[in-house]
């Protein structure tokens, strides 16, 4: 087990250098540029030269990695210019991670909450009502751009009806206490119940916008991995055995369902960053997918690459934690070696 | 044998519904704040959209309480709170609402009137300014304003070096060089300013190496703000530095900016992406009408429009003109500036030395059909710009070479020089709206059609706006190129300065005959004291530009506009983007 850990923590330190190494490279190779972006636009070219020259632009780009290299094996990620300017972009990271994390929770949440029992029953009752109700919605769910339901649900909960808030992530007159950033926790550990209640309203429809994709994912995988097991022999035997159906539907059919329910979920939660940009910039949410777009958008350099860093560890990080979870859930892993 | 419902799906299903449950009751409890529901603002019978720079304010209705908070939807993050450094209006929104320069702009206008100097009088060279300090002012952290804090503001703004330098750029666009700056050949970096003297508490004399147009016009930009000094030197101002791709900047600018505004700095929730003020209980003049200012920042354009809609805002800046009509509908009052900006299509023949010829220039003004550019694309109240800056400003006149659209002028014009099989290569920038210019590709299509329509080849290269397109003009990389300029203060030189001043600059008038001739001309006109002198030189001056250089083609003049909720009073609109929020309270 310990052997496996330390091999598969090994490879992310070498996929984190070569990606650092492609994506220093790649940023800047793009036209526009840093110096530029914090010029402005009443920029000349003599100011541009003289920002250049102050921040070593003009230094070879292999001579600017290895300093940036340098200062990053000192925890400098360097400061962000754009997203929050002056932050230290370590820090933008640490205080948009809650944010994404919150949302993600929020999305993964609505997705397995709805998504398993839905696919249980529709494998339970194939071909009936919710059978053919769930393909449809799940198709339409793939179907449906991110950002497209996202508007959607903005215009008709936020704008039209008024029932939940159309961005951000707290009303700020609410003046709540930050202890942690996720701030539905904040709330309850400092019993500030409206915080927690508004920060939780702010989260159900981007959770629903990016969920909807996991939820149609989680449905499918479920309904076709329990109608897959409830055909094995050893569900036919523990019937003929006489066990009580709750039993056999707990311990032999769903158990044994569940396994690519939690690769798919572990999965999901990996893609989630890709849909969150979207989600994050059409609510004007504050996370680490809004900092993204805007450092693309705006060449914040050092933000955007430890937000792109961070994800590919965390993405790694995440199949590691499925794959040891597998080892939990499977005997038959602990016991062929990569558990030992 | 009898289906029995398994428990633990009931269970799983027990706990959906929950979750539903929780969702359904979220989604039917009331906020808790005071927003106007949409469907009063829609029967609130609000006048709506205003006339060109007319406020609304106080016209109607009392504060709702003098405890009210107003929200404001800001377009980016402030790029931190110490505005000597910033260049942005992001930042400029906020922290113009927290400190103040010795002179003011007049609300709704771009004419100056006395803030923290009582009144000022320039010695009879123009090169010596006497300023009063207003007395029994005090910063927000309790210090008291006197000339020597003025003074020191100045020697402060002038002794920057290294980054902070390099970030303080309005001081390097308006003054000139800092105090200990050389040039890459080792000679001083001249500066208008030469120093500034306490003569007593209430006197501050500022001397100037040289007469210019732009005093004392600038000093009321944000940047010349006078700040507490005690809080300056306790949060290290001036310690910027340059740090890997970016500046970092002290604790002051980020935590503790102290001025003599009407609100005082109150957090920075970088969390929630929110800024808040308070208002300024021992503010000298009166004191702000709402006790809260909240700046909540929402990058995207539609989901301010949402924000407001919803009620979860009050305002938002730059609303886009297609939706004026909509937002006026709903009840909100669409606040329009006076235009103070200038679209202009930018030539440069470094690439293209047929542009070299007056007459192909000028048949390029006759082919574009600007009138109907303005009537079909910019928003109401937009104008032909007959030269390179609004009526507003000084030296502005009618007796310029006018070019109104003709497609037969200008083919001749082509023919005469010679250029029948012109090429040009156009450039225009995607990913960008400015207030002058809400649509880059659609007004590209209109004039790219103009000049064919009289046989000019067009060869399109379109960059992002900050991913190539401003470097690449800049570079000379263009023929011909659609930009523009939003004013800072009331001078000819805010506007013609800034684009033909330097031969070597993005119009590369270097190349023209008269290229280092109108360099001169545009410092002398700003160096003439005499202010009814100086105008006649800047009427000669703009009827050169338009008659005999015409190094660019002016387009329009657009007003841009700000967004307020019916209930929200009292917020001047301004043609510099200079909104003071001092004024501003909400309706019942």
């Amino acid at each position: 087990m310990l052997r496996y850990t330390v091999r598969r923590v090994g490879q992310l330190v070498v996929v984190l250098f070569i990606l650092s190494m492609l994506l220093f490279f790649w940023l800047r190779s793009i036209p526009g540029g840093l110096a530029s972006s914090i010029c402005g636009e009443r920029c000349t070219p003599q100011k541009i030269a003289e920002i250049r020259t102050v921040l070593g632009l003009d230094d070879p780009l292999i001579v600017q990695y290895f300093k940036f290299l340098g200062r990053v094996f000192e925890g400098n990620f360097g400061v962000s210019a754009k997203v929050i300017p002056g932050t230290p972009a370590l820090d933008v990271f640490l205080q948009r991670f809650p944010a994404t994390i919150e949302l993600a929770i929020g999305a993964m949440l609505f997705a397995i909450v709805l998504g398993i029992p839905l696919g249980y029953m529709a494998a339970r009752r194939k071909g009936g009502i919710l059978d053919n109700a769930g393909i449809v919605a799940t198709l339409l769910g793939f179907a449906v751009p991110v950002f497209f339901l996202a508007y959607l649900l903005k215009f008709v909960f936020a704008v039209k009806l008024g029932w939940l808030p159309p961005s951000g992530r707290q009303d700020p007159t609410l003046r709540a206490t930050r202890i942690t950033g996720f701030f539905v926790l904040d709330g309850l550990m400092t019993r500030e119940w409206d915080a927690a209640w508004d920060a939780f309203k702010h989260l159900i429809l981007p959770s629903i916008a990016l969920g909807t994709i996991p939820l149609a994912v989680i449905f499918r995988i479920t309904r076709s991995s329990v109608m897959d097991v409830q055909g094995e022999d050893y569900v036919r035997t523990a019937e003929a055995k006489g066990l009580a159906t709750p039993v056999i539907r707990r311990r032999h059919i769903l158990r044994n369902a569940l396994l690519p329910v939690v690769t798919t979920v572990g999965l999901q939660t990996g893609a989630l960053l890709a849909g969150a940009v979207l989600t994050e910039t059409v609510f004007a949410y504050p996370g680490l997918g809004a900092a993204l777009a805007q450092s693309f958008r705006e060449k914040d350099y050092p933000v955007l690459q430890v937000i792109i860093l961070a994800a590919a560890a965390t993405y790694v990080l995440i199949n590691l934690i499925v794959d040891l979870s597998y080892a939990v859930i499977d005997p038959r892993i602990r016991t062929t070696g990569a558990a030992r | 044998m009898p289906v029995k419902r398994p428990h633990r799906t009931r269970r799983v299903f027990a706990a959906a519904t929950a979750a539903a449950l929780a969702v359904t009751l979220a989604s039917c409890a009331s906020s808790s704040r005071d927003t106007e529901s949409i469907a009063s603002q829609n029967n609130s019978g609000a006048e709506g959209t205003l006339p060109v720079g007319e406020s609304s304010g106080g016209a109607t209705g009392e504060p709702a309480s003098t405890d009210g908070t107003i929200i404001f939807g800001a377009e980016g993050a402030p790029s931190m709170f110490d505005p000597l450094y910033a260049t942005d209006g992001a930042t400029f929104k906020v922290t113009r609402q927290m400190t103040e320069g010795l002179v003011a702009y007049t609300p709704g206008t771009a004419d100056i009137e006395p803030s923290l100097a009582e009144s000022w009088e320039p010695s009879e060279d123009g090169l010596t300014w006497t300023f009063k300090i207003r007395q029994g002012v005090k910063f927000h952290d309790g210090t008291d304003l006197d000339a020597a804090a003025v003074c020191f503001n100045f020697d402060r703004m002038y002794s920057q070096s290294g980054a902070g330098a390099t970030q303080a750029q309005y001081w390097s666009d308006t003054m000139g060089g800092f105090k200990d700056q050389v040039d890459d050949a080792g000679a001083a970096v001249p500066s208008i300013y030469s120093k500034c003297t306490a003569s007593d508490a209430g006197t501050a004399v500022i001397e100037l190496t040289r007469v210019t147009s732009k005093f004392p016009n600038i000093l009321g930009l944000p940047s010349f703000s006078i700040q507490s000094p005690a809080a300056l030197e306790q949060y290290d101002a001036n310690n910027v530095v340059a740090e890997g791709d970016s500046f970092k900047y002290p604790a002051y600018a980020l935590e503790h900016p102290t001025g003599t505004g009407p609100f005082t700095f109150s957090k920075y929730d970088t969390a929630n992406g929110t800024v808040e003020l308070t208002r300024n209980e021992d503010y000298w003049g009166d004191k702000a009408k709402s006790k809260t200012l909240i700046f909540k920042i929402i990058p995207d354009e539609s989901a301010r429009k949402q924000e407001l809609q919803a009620g979860t805002i009050d305002g938002y800046d730059l609303p886009s003109p297609g939706d004026w009509e909509a937002l006026t509908a709903e009840g909100n009052q669409v606040l329009v500036r006076p235009a103070f900006n200038v679209l202009y299509l930018g030539l440069n023949p470094k690439n293209n030395p047929a542009l070299l010829d007056l007459k192909v220039r000028q048949a390029i003004a006759y082919a574009l059909n600007r009138s109907e550019f303005v009537t079909s694309q910019l928003p109401e109240g937009a104008e032909v710009a007959l030269e390179f800056y609004p009526k507003t400003v000084d030296g502005w006149t009618d007796t310029v070479t006018k070019y109104d659209y003709d497609q037969e002028k200008a083919k001749s014009l082509l023919a005469e020089a010679g250029q029948s099989n012109l090429t040009l290569n156009f450039w225009w920038p995607t990913e960008v709206s400015r207030p002058y210019m809400p649509n880059p590709s659609a007004i590209f299509q209109a004039f790219k059609a103009d000049l064919e329509a009289v046989g000019i080849t067009v060869n399109e290269t379109s960059k992002p706006w900050n991913g190539g397109y401003l470097d690449g003009v800049d570079a000379q990389q263009a023929d011909a190129f659609l930009l523009g300029w939003t004013g800072d203060y009331n001078s000819p030189d805010n506007f013609i300065g800034t684009f033909f001043s330097d031969p070597t600059s993005r119009f590369d008038t270097a190349d023209y005959p008269w290229g280092a001739q109108l360099s001169e001309e545009l410092a002398t006109a700003d160096s003439e004291p005499d202010a009814d002198k100086r105008a006649e030189l800047y009427v000669t001056l703009n009827e050169k530009l338009m008659g005999e250089y015409l190094p660019a083609v002016p387009i329009s003049h657009s007003p841009p506009a700000l967004v307020v909720s019916a209930a929200v009073q009292g917020l001047v609109p301004s043609p510099l983007t200079d909104e003071r929020f001092v004024g501003a309270y909400k309706t019942n």
